[in-house]
């Protein structure tokens, strides 16, 4: 049952993850997830055929209100934490040419 | 009596009557942290003059009878988690090394409207990933009790501010034990509330369905004054429970003959160090002696309760920390070429070994392919779980076991091997799966001179039955002992 980690998955979750692993990270990475998924695979031991998913533990039922701005306008304050901004708007890389 | 040794209600008692007052309880606190704090780094922020200021605007509010909370002028630590309104909240992470708040966790607002005053920000694991508070960005907190050990984690630096008396009492966050395990390690009395029962709203997520708000504090009479205080429903947080059983003060009652207690088997068998086994079953004995039942059983599916956990963590942690990408809030790294760069760059150096570590598994297992064999059978055996628990709650009212498998290992020792890591969560980590409310509360001091904690269990929405077996257990013991004479003045 031991799970072997591919340099292409560990390449293919850094772009989910969106990580750059450096080389080395890489290498630890690949182990630490295969000995995790071999853990994980004891889960395997039990038959959980017709059990739901269990989501969540209270079924409350979606939490609705109106689409009514409550709070403020704390605009100002929110941008004051941007890396970078540009009067209103947070500034990013360009992304179109 | 030293200000210092008074519990959060005393001192509220105290401020009250007129006999302290907020400024002496906070001048009491900064002269502890100047003195311990070098040593200990319990805070990641703290600032001297805004927590005088606002203590004196306490005591002038009390004063004036504009503040009458039953915690007013209480001087508070709030794990770096939690956002706190204009002060700088970094989740113990290089990623959030400057963001300040917009706004505060409704669980400080509610501590504020119960009139406590806040000293500063505690340290913890990197986003409260971790068992130690080793993973912070910020250095590692000690245990007062002993400065070569851990104090555990992720809220270390709340459960050793407490220990150490840099604060009256803390607020911390549990997701698998965080709460539970440093109150075990650093001889305080911690607990994590039912799912639901304390708002997240402010709480920066780590796995949402897992996170529970909860006090770390001297005593079980604080720990039910405090949790009145930030027990609330909340429009703003969607898992919000609106509960109207919220007067834990009345279950703090040391009667508790005929109360059904349950000792899971497996909690006591291999793995678990000998002297916890002891102090635990002593603690037992002595509910027993007052008039409780006690009976052995058998809890099942205890090994799964770890690998469900973490791949259901994992995977909510990858999903909720999308957000760190350097574009609205936190670090931005220097040097990149385009947007799709700058994201990669700042997460890669704005996060650390453990929370990588964790985004990748929880990448992976929400992944297509892997979806539904890995996350939605953790989901099918969370389920499991909690039917176990169900079973177990139809016929005792609390369920008692260790907190922990050891005392706070050394400096060291844990971040080597994760697995071994999160084997040590296998008493607390089932009771967030199944939404269970449950309270660490010390039983004894180890060999070493490390203190152990009794886990006391209850079932979805009864943290009065804990409550009272834990203040019943209280009574009887006595005052349980400092963090060593060494921080004596």
């Amino acid at each position: 049952m031991a799970n072997v980690i591919s340099d292409e998955t560990i390449e293919y979750v850094g772009i989910l993850a969106k990580l750059e692993l450096s080389d080395e990270e890489k290498e630890n990475a690949k182990k630490d997830m295969a000995d995790m998924l071999d853990y994980i695979d004891k889960l395997g031991e039990l038959d959980t055929k017709g059990i739901e998913p269990m989501s969540h533990l209270f079924s409350t039922g979606n939490v609705m209100r109106e689409d009514v701005v409550t709070n403020g306008d704390g605009s100002e304050d929110t941008l004051c934490n941007a890396p970078e901004r540009h009067d209103s708007a947070f500034s990013v890389p360009k992304t179109v040419e | 009596m030293d200000l210092l040794d008074m519990t959060a209600a005393e001192l509220a008692a105290g401020i009250k009557s007129g006999s302290t007052s907020a400024v002496e309880a906070m001048e009491a606190v900064i002269a502890r942290i100047k003195k311990s704090e070098a040593e200990l780094n319990c805070y990641v922020t703290f600032d001297e003059e805004s927590a005088r200021a606002a203590a004196a605007k306490a005591q002038s509010d009390i004063e004036a009878g504009r503040l009458s909370g039953p915690l007013a002028g209480v001087p508070v630590a709030i794990k770096d988690n939690m956002c706190t309104k204009g002060v700088l909240t970094t989740c113990s992470s290089r990623i959030l090394n400057n963001f300040v708040p917009a706004f505060s966790a409704e669980a400080v607002r509610n501590l504020e409207k119960a009139g406590a005053v806040m000293i500063g920000k505690t340290n913890m694991d990197e986003f409260a990933m971790g068992s130690t508070t080793e993973t912070s960005a910020y250095g590692v907190t000690r245990n007062p009790w002993n400065t070569e050990h851990v104090p555990g984690g992720s809220s270390g630096g709340s459960a050793a501010a407490v220990a150490a008396k840099e604060c009256f009492f803390a607020l911390g966050s549990d997701t698998g034990g965080s709460i539970r395990q440093p109150a075990s390690y650093c001889g305080v009395v911690g607990m994590k509330p039912t799912y639901g029962t304390v708002s997240r709203y402010g709480l920066i997520a780590y796995g949402s369905s897992l996170d529970q708000i909860g006090p770390l504090c001297k005593d079980v009479t604080d720990c039910a004054v405090i949790m009145e205080a930030i027990a609330s429903h909340d429009s703003k947080d969607s898992t919000s429970m609106n509960r109207s059983d919220t007067d834990f003060t009345s279950a703090l009652n040391d009667d508790v003959k005929g109360m059904k207690i349950g000792i899971p088997a497996t909690y006591f068998g291999d793995g678990l160090d000998g002297e916890v086994k002891n102090a635990v079953m002593k603690a037992v004995g002595v509910l027993k002696d007052k008039g409780a039942l006690v009976e052995e059983f058998e809890l099942g599916l205890v090994d799964y309760a770890i690998p469900a956990y973490y791949t259901i963590a994992a995977a909510e942690a990858s999903s909720n920390l999308e957000r760190f990408d350097g574009v609205k809030y936190g670090y931005r790294a220097p040097d990149y070429e385009g947007l799709h760069d700058m994201y990669k760059k700042t997460r890669s150096e704005g996060f650390g070994a453990e929370v990588k570590r964790r985004i990748m598994l929880g990448s992976f297992v929400l992944s297509s392919g892997y979806y539904d064999a890995y996350y939605l059978k953790a989901l099918r055996v969370k389920a499991l779980i909690k039917k176990a628990f169900d079973d177990a709650f139809a016929k005792y009212d609390v369920i008692i076991g260790p907190v922990a498998p050891t005392t706070a290992p050394r400096l060291g020792e844990s971040l080597s091997d994760p697995i071994k890591m999160y084997l040590g969560d296998i008493y607390t980590i089932s009771l967030n799966l199944a939404g269970l409310p449950g309270i660490s509360v010390p039983c004894g001091i180890d060999s070493r001179g490390l203190p152990v904690g009794m886990q006391i269990i209850g079932d979805c929405f009864k943290e009065k039955n804990i409550i009272r077996a834990a203040y019943a257990y209280e009574k009887a013991r006595g005052r349980f002992p400092d963090a060593g004479e060494r921080m004596a003045d």
